[in-house]
């Protein structure tokens, strides 16, 4: 233990956090869906993976990744409202399984059109250039990446706070979260209000994919991995609660960076095990209503 | 005494619906055994009847009990590694690396399923998919047991021996017959759970939750116990798949077998019994024939998936037996 200083473990912590902030962005789009439509979006990891593929091509086109940070959100939102209106929308009404299956037959078709349009091997993803390199933050050097991933993260949270609490349309998905049916009565269009929060958690997810993009690279089968991992964010958290989801994803995260620290054999299967442990001792989450769903 | 009252209406007027619901077992039985006239590539009538079995398994839980597993993979995988480690490492006879690729199932399915049980609905899909990723890794990792990433080679039995009887398991069709014997007792022990009160205590856990509750029947035991020997098939399915491929791929594990399961189920008819053999059939002979001009069999079998969702909720079979009923 002698080479564990109290700044590698700080140091640690932040590089879970960073790690923990993009599971946050992943497991906030699910549990936006989740909480207004009762759709479990198994094609989530899919926006994710087309979110970093769309960046890249864009970038190769000669745009910039600041460009890219505003351009693949609303490429990938608009892409999610045509599919729930063409996909998931009929299935409304039909038992809440059928939309989770028909997501993951669309997670397939997605996936496969990225290995024929890109090739079935992975790419690098350039760090932009201002962002590369360390910065002191006290305990010793961090990437700076990292750290702005950190901050985007945050700046995605509040914009969506903001959105959700201050504005009457954030009033009406709240509203129509808890009682559809009364807001329908109150001669609000849900349906349209449900095509939006699809649209939102999807962009979500595509600038998720971009953020994770130069850290880990581009391969069509990124998404997979991270949605199982979102599950389990979404199950530490409380399903439809989206505190629980920023929460848990930073715990995650921590998690995984801390075992990888002291005993990287088990990083994968910590956050399992942690799952584990919150289903017995709490199966609804921190915050997730007992007796929504279990 | 009323559900045999229910099942058994005026014999006279027996349709052929219910003469097949009756024999289903022994029908199944027969189409089994003539299967091979009728496919002309052995091998992939292997395939067909372990992915049938596995598909059986998972049909049990999420047919007739209405709970929609994405783990099975770790079921299924547990029992080829099981049986795969029983050749390899200890040099069992093929029966008893049976026998532990069963018990695999059975093991893993109560681990899974005592954590998962405590969920429903969608919960249930999310956690037993995030368990099988951590069976996947646990897996991945025990590289002296599991040969982790390269998967377990050397799962060689050349021949089954039985009672002085010597089958050479080489020989495609006589491989054939071996697994289908296996196959058949599987329909046997399913059409029999089915039909016993615990397999109306499943159905009826799954129309009613709070019903079945108020009628004195432990959901939760009901739940575990299926899950658990869903297990037991899938895990038998798991072991003949690692003899016929003698090898097992960590692939087997992957959340992608989980889904491909998913799929066979429903295109087939979940909750029907035929079901998960015709989707099995459908789905492997379309995946042979899409691959033979496209590397994108992929893009092929998603899309068609999602047309099932859509147009064809029930299934090919429960299509049929809907058009067959009118």
């Amino acid at each position: 233990m002698a080479g564990l200083s109290f700044d590698l473990i700080a140091l640690q912590l932040f590089a879970g956090l960073a790690l923990g902030a993009i599971y946050v962005l992943f497991a906030i789009g699910l549990s936006l869906i989740f909480g207004m439509l009762t759709v479990v979006n198994f094609a989530h990891g899919a926006f994710y993976m087309v979110g970093a593929y769309v960046g890249l091509y864009l970038i190769s086109l000669g745009g910039n990744f600041w460009l890219c940070l505003i351009a693949v959100p609303l490429l990938i939102g608009l892409f999610g409202l045509a599919v729930e209106r063409v996909l998931i929308r009929p299935l409304y009404g039909r038992g809440i399984d059928y939309p989770l299956l028909l997501t993951f037959g669309l997670s397939y078709v997605m996936v496969e059109c990225v290995r024929i349009a890109f090739g079935k091997t992975g790419y690098p993803f350039d760090t932009p250039e201002i962002l590369q390199g360390a910065v002191n933050i006290g305990v010793g050097y961090f990437p700076l990446y990292r750290l702005f991933v950190i901050g985007a993260t945050a700046v995605v949270l509040l914009a969506l706070w903001l959105f959700l609490e201050k504005t009457s349309f954030g009033l009406i998905i709240r509203a129509g979260a808890r009682d559809p049916q009364i807001v329908r009565v109150l001669g609000v269009d849900v349906s349209r209000v449900w095509l939006i929060v699809f649209g939102i958690g999807t962009a979500i997810a595509g600038f998720a994919g971009l953020l994770a993009a130069p850290l880990q690279g581009v391969i069509p089968e990124m998404g997979g991995t991270i949605l199982a991992e979102a599950f389990v964010v979404t199950v530490v958290g409380g399903m439809g609660s989206i505190g629980g989801a920023v929460l848990a994803g930073l715990l995650v995260g921590v998690v995984v960076s801390m075992t990888s620290l002291f005993a990287p054999e088990m990083a994968k299967v910590s956050i399992f095990a942690l799952m584990a442990v919150v289903l017995v001792v709490r199966p609804q989450g921190f915050f997730g209503r007992a007796g929504l769903l279990s | 005494m009323t559900e045999r009252a229910i099942k058994q209406p005026d014999t006279t007027t027996v349709g052929w619906y219910e003469f097949a619901t009756r024999h289903r077992a022994s029908i199944a039985a027969l189409v089994v055994l003539i299967f091979p006239l009728a496919m002309p590539f052995t091998a992939l009538a292997v395939n067909i009847l372990i992915y049938g079995l596995y598909a059986l398994g998972f049909n049990l839980v999420f047919g007739y009990l209405g709970l929609l597993s994405f783990g099975h993979a770790a079921l299924f995988g547990a029992g080829a590694y099981l049986c795969g480690i029983a050749v390899v490492h200890f040099g069992w006879p093929w029966y008893a690396a049976i026998a532990a690729g069963v018990t695999g199932g059975f093991l893993i399915a109560l681990l899974i399923g005592v954590l998962a049980i405590r969920t429903r609905g969608i919960y249930f899909a999310m956690v037993t998919m995030a368990l099988s990723q951590c069976v996947y890794y646990l897996f991945y990792q025990a590289v002296d047991w599991t040969g982790g990433e390269n998967g377990l080679r050397g799962i060689n039995v050349r021949s089954i021996d039985l009672f002085g009887l010597r089958l050479d398991f080489i020989n495609p069709l006589t491989r054939y017959y071996v697994v289908a014997t296996f196959v058949i007792a599987a329909f046997f022990v399913l059409s029999r759970i089915l039909a016993s009160p615990f397999g109306a205590v499943i159905e009826a856990v799954r129309e009613n939750e709070m019903r079945a509750r108020a009628s004195g029947y432990d959901v939760t035991l009901t739940r575990l116990l299926t899950f658990v020997l869903s297990g037991g098939f899938c895990g038998l399915a798991g072991a003949l798949q690692a003899l016929h491929l003698s090898i097992v791929p960590i692939e087997i594990m992957h959340y992608e077998t989980s889904g491909l399961v998913v799929m066979v189920a429903l295109l087939g008819g979940m909750g029907t019994f035929f079901g998960p053999m015709v989707g099995a059939a459908v789905f492997l002979v379309l995946e042979n024939l899409v691959s033979l001009w496209t590397v994108h069999w992929q893009l092929i079998v998603g899309a068609i998936f999602i047309a099932c969702v859509l147009f064809f909720p029930t299934g090919i079979w429960g299509t049929l037996i809907a058009r067959g009923r009118r």
